[in-house]
């Protein structure tokens, strides 16, 4: 269980711009679900998911994965749990250019030292498992919307983390790749990971793949609901 | 590229300096020890070869000779021709070897003419006859930088063309036994032909020194151009990093990679790229400068001759060179280019987040 404790994030604390993004939220989230973040553009889902994930410090709080406390960890640790438990979504993809989507999914598994050929090899099976092994040499600028979304899925899956965070994972897909989208989620969750995606997108939210709905508004959660 | 072009400007401009002191050392090697030139009114004038006997008496004199040498203009090519005698070719009256650029005679106005062995040239003499001269051989073109213009022939042929008296001489070479006596034989020389004028080696080496310095000091204007702009190109580097390299560095960190992972990999980068460039931009300098005649140099560098031949410099590159190129640009331009990759890697991961 990931467990958040009164978790603030202030940014430019202090200064005329100060802008609280997350205010005292308590959250508990449990392993093998599919939580939902949901929300207007704003209300700190990014924010949270970002600490979550190992991204960024909360201003104040703490944060307990499985009873470990992560909050004070040094910068090097938190490296080694963000690569090793999280696999992250960005809302762009961000996909390193120039590069194939082969090239792309094998990038966080780099500096675990692994066997190329090895490495390679699982990160052929990822993108054959997302119907992508046609394209694994192609260039990554190539790929259309979908396919750059399944690579990103890929590269998330590489380091076979138990934690998938996804930021508006739908916010770039068209209705047909986001169904295309859930179901991967729901296979996913079949393996046993745990899924926390932030999304303001109803296709997200009302799918019955989510275990668990979290309203976040104004840095704050205004009501948790179970999924259909 | 960029990077490649200012590394070719350098190593141009590093091998250019070095070949051009390396052509003035093999050419001042074989520099006599001393030469007497006769004066009147502070011009070189022919000098008596009744001389030669007096100046041999002086003790410490190994052997004086004549030398026959002076400038010959060639209406044709609109060239100014060394003329010298070689003693090579004492019986060999009515040819000539010819230096490399003389090979390549041009018309002033129209097609090169490429001239070989059994080829005339046609001398004017100054009676206003014509003496047609075959070409008995070639000048090797590793020291054109000297022999560009040369054109060696026999005295009689030479005494012929310009109706120099059989007792005269352009100039004494003198050897001695102990070079430490030269200053005193000239003052003796001077003593027995007040007329006369005797330069010592040393002298012809300072003034070699002054016309190979002031080159060098062209060059190294150049050279000063080139290091501003690769000083310019690596504080670029240094002070930022591309919006889109930023936010790879970001995307690096947010997968789990370490500050320590990206710098490693940023140095790779950088000197992977560095020496490719490093490679390059010395081919293309080599490229340049030895088998390309030096064609931006050649401005400030064929202004030796009054020829306008083809100016090309004898390859001469050691590791030494190599390493001061080396040091000088790619080991700062990779250190460099880690600076602001480190500072980027420092950022937090969630800024790819938001963008």
């Amino acid at each position: 269980m990931i467990r958040l404790e009164n978790i603030r994030k202030v940014f430019n604390g202090g200064k005329p711009n100060e802008f609280v993004a997350i205010d005292g939220i308590d959250l508990s989230i449990k392993f093998h679900e599919v939580t939902a973040l949901t929300g207007p553009s704003g209300s700190g889902k990014t924010t949270l998911l970002s600490i979550l994930g190992c991204m960024s410090r909360p201003s104040s709080g703490r944060i307990t994965l499985q009873d470990r406390e992560m909050t004070s960890l040094p910068e090097r640790f938190l490296t080694e749990i963000r690569r090793d438990t999280f696999g992250i979504i960005f809302q762009q993809f961000n996909l390193i250019k120039g590069l194939s989507p082969l090239e792309n999914v094998m990038i966080p598994a780099y500096p675990t030292g692994e066997k190329f050929t090895v490495l390679s090899r699982r990160a052929m099976e990822l993108l054959e498992m997302l119907g992508l092994a046609g394209k694994a040499h192609a260039k990554v600028e190539w790929l259309s919307g979908g396919e750059a979304q399944r690579t990103a899925i890929a590269r998330a899956l590489i380091n076979n983390p138990d934690i998938i965070i996804a930021d508006e994972p739908t916010a770039h897909l068209d209705t047909r790749l986001s169904r295309e989208f859930m179901e991967i989620m729901r296979q996913l969750k079949k393996q046993g990971k745990t899924l926390v995606i932030a999304s303001h997108d109803p296709m997200v939210s009302a799918s019955d793949v989510v275990d668990r709905l979290v309203r976040v508004r104004d840095g704050k959660i205004v009501a948790t609901e179970q999924g259909r | 590229m960029v990077y490649a072009f200012v590394l070719f400007l350098l190593a141009s401009v590093l091998f250019a300096a070095d070949a051009l002191k390396h052509e003035a050392a093999e050419l001042l090697q074989d520099s006599p020890e001393m030469i007497v030139q006769r004066l009147v009114a502070g011009r070189q004038e022919q000098i008596p070869t009744t001389y030669i006997a007096s100046i041999k008496q002086i003790r410490g004199v190994q052997s004086v000779e004549p030398r026959l040498w002076g400038y010959y203009f060639d209406s044709y090519s609109g060239a100014n021709y060394t003329l010298m005698v070689s003693t090579a070719l004492m019986d060999h009256s009515g040819e000539i070897i010819i230096g490399p650029g003389v090979s390549r005679r041009s018309a002033a106005e129209g097609p090169v003419q490429v001239l070989g062995k059994k080829s005339i040239i046609p001398f004017k003499t100054s009676d206003g006859s014509v003496l047609p001269l075959q070409v008995r051989g070639l000048l090797p073109s590793a020291t054109e930088l000297v022999t560009a213009d040369l054109i060696l022939m026999s005295e009689a042929d030479f005494r012929k063309i310009f109706a120099l008296a059989d007792n005269r001489a352009t100039d004494l070479i003198l050897k001695v036994r102990n070079t430490k006596e030269l200053a005193t034989i000239a003052t003796k020389i001077t003593e027995r032909h007040p007329d006369t004028r005797p330069i010592l080696r040393e002298d012809i080496l300072r003034t070699y020194a002054a016309i190979f310095d002031w080159r060098g000091g062209v060059v190294l204007m150049v050279l000063s151009g080139a290091l501003l702009a690769f000083i310019i190109l690596a504080w670029d580097k240094a002070t930022g990093l591309s919006a889109e390299e930023k936010r790879e560095i970001g995307i690096l960190k947010a997968v789990g990679w370490e500050t320590s992972d990206i710098l490693l990999m940023k140095f790779w980068e950088g000197a992977v790229l560095s020496l490719t460039s490093f490679f390059i931009g010395v081919v293309i300098a080599y490229l340049h400068l030895f088998v390309g005649s030096a064609m931006l140099f050649e401005p400030v560098l064929k202004g030796w001759s009054v020829l306008h031949a083809n100016f090309r410099l004898t390859p001469y590159i050691t590791v030494y060179q190599l390493a001061t190129l080396f040091f000088l640009t790619v080991l700062p331009y990779t250190v460099i280019t880690i600076i602001p990759s480190w500072r980027s890697a420092t950022i937090d991961p969630d800024s790819v987040m938001r963008v």
